[in-house]
């Protein structure tokens, strides 16, 4: 009698110590879980893809996936998938990255991949903090929140990821939470297949350094926090300032077309090849 | 490390068996439809961290919590093979796939 297998345990790097080294109820986990069944689904081997991030808890996902896989400096993740794109455009290069690694360090990598729209999925896992180094606040810890360097509470105002996004060029932005696992596997999955500079992002729990520092109780309070919060894009549209509230939106927020990097690239390339008849 | 593990889950290979000893992981015995039927749902204890997300978020409640936090199949019969668990899961420990 055969017994059901985990999907996942396919693209797993089964050399590498399991349990993975985050911390109990991490979104993380369920992100990565999120990915594998996208690329499993859309049927590319495990070669077709590299997976790139930086540092952080989130970036430590390509240690345990059997991708091609970068783990580069702090923030420069999108530098070094740039770098793997242009030599390689046929690969499918992903970038996962959390809000500090994205917004803060590596804020001006961001901006200026989705302004030239190249051909990445970058999945920013947003946990609202920087949970590898203990808990400062990042760049989308909400105002009022408090972190290990805001005893008080944050007085900044937050960064909206996708608006940022979109606002610099990226042509496919959206937006889900840990709990909406199965929107996040087809949301993930439409990102790969666009062609150009892909966004997701998704808010996930830290429930051990953000979670405690803010009371937001264990991983299942603060998953049900995002079923509660989270509205279809097409619902939250219609809902008023006042019921808007703490609310926030999911699904697909922009998804269009533009001239795409490497493509255009190569065209350039193409076009100072020297021609017949040049002397 | 016992051959049973590397049958029954052939999408773990395991070759080393001393850098793997931690990846041990516990698996029911089902033989039979009735075996399967008594625990439709697999819980891999090793790498399970006992957050409850599986628990709290079974829609039928198939599933409950032991008094340490581990997750266990109270009511097999309640499973619809959602797997939600399995999705939801961020420890890949579980799995309500239909076999
Ligand atoms: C150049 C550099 N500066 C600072 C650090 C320290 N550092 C490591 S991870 C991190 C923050 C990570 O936060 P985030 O990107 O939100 O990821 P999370 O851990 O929350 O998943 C910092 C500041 C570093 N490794 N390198
Ligand atoms: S510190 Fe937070 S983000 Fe990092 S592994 Fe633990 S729960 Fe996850
Ligand atoms: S597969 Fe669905 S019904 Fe079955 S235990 Fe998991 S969550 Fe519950
Ligand atoms: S979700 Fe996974 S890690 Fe959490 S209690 Fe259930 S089986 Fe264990």
């Amino acid at each position: 009698m055969k017994i059901p297998q985990k999907r996942v345990h396919k693209f797993l790097r089964h050399g590498k110590k399991f349990p993975h080294v985050w911390c109990p109820g991490c979104s993380n986990g369920i992100v990565l879980g999120a990915i594998i069944r996208a690329v499993d689904e859309l049927g590319y081997e495990k070669d077709d893809m590299a997976m790139v991030s930086g540092i952080g808890c989130s970036s430590r996902m390509p240690v345990y996936v059997d991708f091609n896989t970068l783990h580069t400096l702090h923030g420069r993740a999108l530098a070094y998938a740039t770098g793997v794109k242009m030599v390689k455009p046929e690969m499918n290069v992903c970038v996962v990255t959390g809000d500090g690694d994205s917004t803060a360090i590596g804020g001006n990598h961001l901006i200026h991949a989705a302004r030239r729209n190249i051909d990445l999925t970058v999945i920013v896992i947003n946990n609202n903090i920087y949970g590898m180094t203990g808990g400062q606040y990042s760049p989308t810890t909400p105002t009022g929140d408090f972190a290990t360097t805001t005893p008080y509470g944050n007085i900044d105002p937050v960064f909206d990821i996708c608006k940022l996004a979109e606002g610099a060029g990226a042509t496919f932005v959206a937006r889900t939470t840990a709990y909406h696992v199965v929107e996040a596997q087809s949301i993930i999955k439409q990102a790969f297949e666009h062609k150009g500079f892909s966004i997701v992002e998704i808010v996930s729990a830290c429930p051990v350094i953000y979670g405690k520092l803010n009371k937001k109780g264990d991983a299942p309070a603060m998953m049900r926090d995002m079923k509660e919060r989270a509205i279809p894009v097409k619902a939250f549209e219609k809902l008023t300032p006042e019921q808007v509230g703490n609310k926030y939106s999911r699904g697909i927020l922009v998804n269009i077309k533009k001239p795409e990097y490497t493509a255009e690239y190569t065209k350039l390339m193409d076009s100072l090849q020297p021609q017949k008849g040049d002397k | 490390m016992s051959d049973k593990i590397e049958k029954h889950r052939d999408g773990m290979i395991i070759k080393d068996k001393n850098s793997t000893a931690k990846m041990e992981v516990e698996i029911n015995e089902v033989k039979t439809e009735g075996d399967y039927k008594k625990c439709p749902v697999y819980i891999y204890h090793d790498w399970c961290k006992k957050c409850g997300i599986c628990v709290e978020f079974c829609p039928t409640g198939a599933l409950a919590s032991k008094p340490d936090g581990s997750p266990y199949v109270k009511a097999p019969e309640k499973c619809i093979h959602c797997e939600l668990c399995d999705r939801l899961c961020p420890d890949f420990a579980i799995t309500g796939a239909k076999r």
